[in-house]
């Protein structure tokens, strides 16, 4: 079994953490790269830091945050939120991040998932898909925080996003999204069984078991876990333990 | 800490991340973008993100190949991360046949679509591996002290196939495919993972290799 990745997700409203619900009405929880450092020091594989108002500015803010996160944290970091160009990546690239995620610019300009695969390497390019379901086995395709309908089919975004050069899916169901109920593990299994990249399943953890069913049912690669850890409703050791339990590899700290 | 270690500088990767991980070491991270400052190096890291060609063509282009050249020449400690690493091999078979530096004899191949049970499996390869020794161990390497079963952050498409079994330092696991996690032969040092993303036992790796004796 391959090892899964467990992914923090810092949902960020400069130059605070926040969070929300179906992502609205957002609350503030603190220094992003001090809960970034304590989830490092805790033994989490990988930061997701979302800018969640950048596509409404048409920019990103987190350049100071990712530098800062950088100092003292050496895992994977990935950025997204407003970022729309080639000197956009590079911008973020330099202040320390990995990878980008991008959802609004693509889907305005899927060209420029290529040019980010080319210059950059495809394993840089995170395709971020916020989806909503539209029917039985049906997902549609939102930008700004599931705001506006794009009118693409998830699972065929998903794959057009990955031939034109994207190296990993991030998928938000915006229906599960800060409820705790547990992952959409249908859209989840939809799209990671569609794609030959790694997918990240995000919108729901509300519990251990929420992480096995998406990983065993759903087959995601990764999950990205967001208030579950910002509340300290339940500590990284308990969730790499259950997940253990239920015959998931994960990183051994 | 002693001597200084130069980054190879020739305008691909993250630097940030492996100049914050040397400075994390206690050592002062220095960038080098022309020969002389690698010419004057005890030691160098050079590292390496995207596709192969690419790679070899800008160390060219930034006429920094044969600065590194001459410091594999020396025997002077040489640490190449990801691509970096993959260059060190003959040829890569990424977007077509390239040649590498050629210190290494082997080539870079694309890591199979299945896993060893026939099923196709996710391509890259990214996440976190345990290393299992390989070769003559670990002791007097950059890899002695850690714990084998240690894990280690790895992204990639395309892994190292020496032809010599002994340069392969550490392997790791893809569902039953061997990966080529770590080279060595002298004072050249070759990681496909990413030591400056996996946390405290790739510092440790770094710290490793800026403690190796100068050649």
């Amino acid at each position: 079994m391959k090892t899964i990745r467990l992914i923090a997700r810092l949902d960020v409203k400069a130059p605070n953490l926040i969070k929300g619900i179906h992502l609205e009405g957002l609350r503030k929880i603190g220094d992003p790269a001090q809960f970034a450092l304590k989830y490092y020091e805790q033994g989490i594989d990988e930061i997701i830091y979302m800018d969640i108002v950048a596509s409404l500015y048409q920019r990103n803010s987190l350049g100071n945050i990712v530098t800062d996160t950088t100092e003292n944290v050496f895992i994977p970091i990935t950025v997204g939120g407003g970022i729309r160009s080639l000197a956009d990546v590079e911008k973020m690239m330099r202040c320390g991040a990995d990878k980008v995620a991008l959802n609004t610019s693509v889907v305005q300009r899927p060209e420029l998932i290529t040019e980010i695969a080319n210059r950059f390497g495809s394993q840089c390019m995170v395709l971020s898909i916020e989806a909503k379901q539209s029917g039985p086995g049906c997902w549609e395709a939102y930008v700004d925080n599931g705001r506006e309908h794009t009118g693409l089919e998830v699972v065929e975004w998903a794959k057009q996003a990955v031939d034109l050069g994207a190296g990993e899916v991030l998928v938000t169901s915006v229906d599960r999204e800060g409820t705790r109920k547990g992952f959409d593990v249908v859209l989840t299994r939809a799209v990671a069984d569609a794609v030959p990249v790694p997918v990240i399943a995000s919108g729901g953890m509300g519990a251990t078991e929420h992480l096995s069913e998406v990983v065993l049912e759903g087959h995601a690669n990764a999950v990205a876990m967001a208030d579950i850890l910002h509340y300290g409703r339940t500590g990284l050791d308990e969730i790499r333990a259950s997940a253990a339990n239920d015959g998931i590899s994960v990183r051994s700290i | 800490m002693s001597g200084t270690a130069v980054i190879v500088d020739y305008g691909v990767g993250n630097l940030r991340s492996v100049a914050r991980a040397v400075a994390a070491c206690g050592s002062e991270p220095v960038l080098a973008s022309n020969a002389a400052k690698i010419d004057r190096a005890e030691k160098i890291i050079l590292p390496g993100v995207g596709a192969f060609a690419s790679c070899v063509e800008a160390l060219d282009a930034h006429s920094l190949k044969e600065p590194v050249l001459r410091a594999m020449n020396d025997n002077r400690p040489i640490l190449g991360i990801c691509v970096g690493m993959q260059m060190l091999l003959d040829k890569s078979e990424e977007f077509g046949e390239h040649a590498g530096l050629g210190r290494i004899a082997g080539s870079v191949v694309a890591i199979p679509r299945e896993g060893v049970d026939g099923v196709q499996h996710k391509i890259p390869h990214v996440g976190w591996s345990p290393l299992q020794p390989s070769g003559a161990g670990w002791k007097g390497t950059i890899l002695e002290g850690i714990e084998p079963g240690s894990n280690c952050y790895f992204v990639h498409s395309f892994s190292a196939r020496p032809e010599r079994s002994d340069v392969k330092l550490a392997v790791c696991d893809y569902d039953g495919i061997e990966i080529c996690a770590a080279v060595r032969t002298g004072n050249l040092y070759g990681v496909q993972f990413h030591p400056e993303k996996s946390g405290p036992v790739g510092l440790r790796i770094f710290n490793n290799f800026l403690s190796l004796p100068a050649a």
